[in-house]
């Protein structure tokens, strides 16, 4: 996986989790919550899809890393990563 | 045979526009069959039916707007013979909208990006355009050829601000009516305390900690659950206020206040919660949230909750003194969970708090019980391994 596809499956999976807001473009600084009014029902949903699309563990104490769609795709980048997943 | 009427769907809403059956004369109905979806102010509801039988006939038409209470269908029970055949001069409960076809249903989002002439507009920023009487048509889309909610923003405020002072959407309309009737009847009292919620939230860390994503629990719902089992304690809380009496609820079912992007309330109901164990009580609010947001509510959910909680949730606001929805007798505030200094045993300490409110009907409690179940709310958060 690149980063870039990385990037593309966070989107894509906040599409799926809520599917309002599918096609709106993402400010990759800003977090999710702010950007979208995401109550932590949508946020826990959002880890969810990461979790099934990456199989990563994605323990609570990391959640504050997943809260925008750049600090998310840096986080996966280091995780998978470490696992060999990804091409730099 | 029975009559199977248009039920209440909650203080706020009063209508509802037929649009689909989902049942048809001669149909087996089993009780808790959905029967018919009815598109309100709140967005489409499924409705239910309360009786095992036969769909004998029904009786509004497709587009129909129907008061609650109005005649939608009769029902043949087990064991009644069918009425015969004779030919049923058809008599409009009311005038349907001069037979248009039902309406797209501007709260149901639709799953996908749709095309608007040659530009598109994404679900979210539709819904939003048509709760504030903006016609989509009007809206210049971004470099990409998309109308999102940054085009919505990007309106003068004038524009915006004026269509949304004249066209006030319908939901809004509902919450007002109700909260307007809330405020002129009920005479509210605000009882709160901040609550040391540290023991549950670290257990909920080491619980979470133990599982995958998807089994995982928010800290809504030991909350829900605490509250609910501080109610039994005090039932005074649970219950209406009808016909100048209250009468206690038979059961504890609890109203969960959901917010909608871009605006409004639902609370659906879940029943019994006292009785769930956390893992069911998460389940039913993943499935209620999802189908808040999804448009899909059922009749029952709507109708005839005992109470209601408002839960801020993370990265909100410390407290809140919510208004009570008619003709319940109390509803529970609870602001967002914070560090805080705190003395503990003589030493001052990071805690996690939040603060817990509560507001009552005066005429039905007062605020020595209000004190009674917050005090009890907090001994439960202190064993939450128990909840």
């Amino acid at each position: 996986m690149t980063p870039e596809a990385l990037a593309e499956l966070v989107k894509r999976t906040l599409y799926d989790v809520a599917p309002d807001l599918e096609g709106e473009a993402i400010d990759p600084d800003i977090r999710f919550n702010e950007q979208f009014e995401f109550d932590s029902m949508d946020f826990l949903n959002f880890i969810a899809g990461l979790h099934h699309a990456t199989a990563l563990e994605l323990p609570e104490r990391d959640y504050q890393r997943l809260t925008t769609l750049a600090s998310a795709v840096d986080y996966l980048t280091e995780k998978l990563t470490e696992q060999g997943r990804v091409k730099q | 045979m029975t009559d199977f009427r248009m039920p209440s769907l909650g203080a706020d809403m009063d209508e509802g526009t037929l649009v689909e059956w989902l049942k048809h004369p001669g149909d087996l109905l089993r009780r808790g069959d959905i029967i018919a979806v009815v598109e309100t102010q709140k967005g489409a509801i499924e409705i239910e039916v309360f009786h095992d039988g036969v769909l004998e006939q029904t009786h509004a038409a497709l587009g129909a707007t129907l008061p609650v209470g109005s005649l939608l269908a009769t029902i043949r029970m087990p064991g009644e013979v069918p009425a015969e055949k004779v030919p049923v001069v058809p008599v409009p409960i009311l005038q349907p909208a001069a037979a248009v076809p039902p309406q797209p249903v501007p709260s149901q989002a639709k799953a996908s990006i749709e095309a608007l002439g040659q530009f598109r507009i994404t679900p979210v920023a539709r819904i939003i355009a048509a709760r504030s009487g903006i016609d989509p048509g009007h809206i210049l889309p971004g470099s990409d050829g998309i109308i999102g909610l940054r085009e919505i923003a990007q309106l003068p405020q004038h524009s915006r601000k004026r269509k949304i002072g004249i066209d006030l959407d319908e939901m809004r309309k509902a919450i007002a009516a109700a909260m307007a009737r809330s405020k002129r009847e009920i005479p509210h009292y605000y009882v709160g305390s901040a609550l040391d919620v540290t023991v549950m939230s670290d257990w909920l860390s080491s619980e979470n900690a133990k599982r995958p994503v998807p089994e995982r629990i928010l800290s809504a719902v030991p909350i829900i659950k605490a509250c609910a089992l501080a109610l039994r304690k005090v039932p005074e809380f649970n219950g209406h206020f009808t016909d100048g009496r209250f009468l206690p609820g038979q059961t504890i079912k609890m109203g969960i206040g959901i917010a909608l992007r871009g605006g409004g309330l639902i609370a659906p109901a879940i029943d019994t919660v006292d009785m769930l164990p956390l893992d069911d009580i998460m389940r039913r609010l993943t499935d209620l949230v999802a189908r808040v947001r999804g448009g899909r509510l059922r009749s029952s959910e709507l109708s005839e909750a005992t109470v209601t909680i408002s839960n801020l949730g993370d990265d909100s606001a410390d407290m809140v003194l919510p208004i009570i929805y008619p003709p319940q007798v109390a509803i529970i505030g609870v602001g967002q969970i914070a560090e805080r200094p705190w003395v503990v045993d003589g030493r001052l300490e990071p805690r996690k708090i939040a603060t817990f409110t509560l507001a009552g009907d005066h005429r039905v409690n007062d605020g020595r019980l209000a004190s009674r179940f917050l005090k009890a709310v907090e001994q439960y958060l202190k064993k939450p391994e128990a909840l």
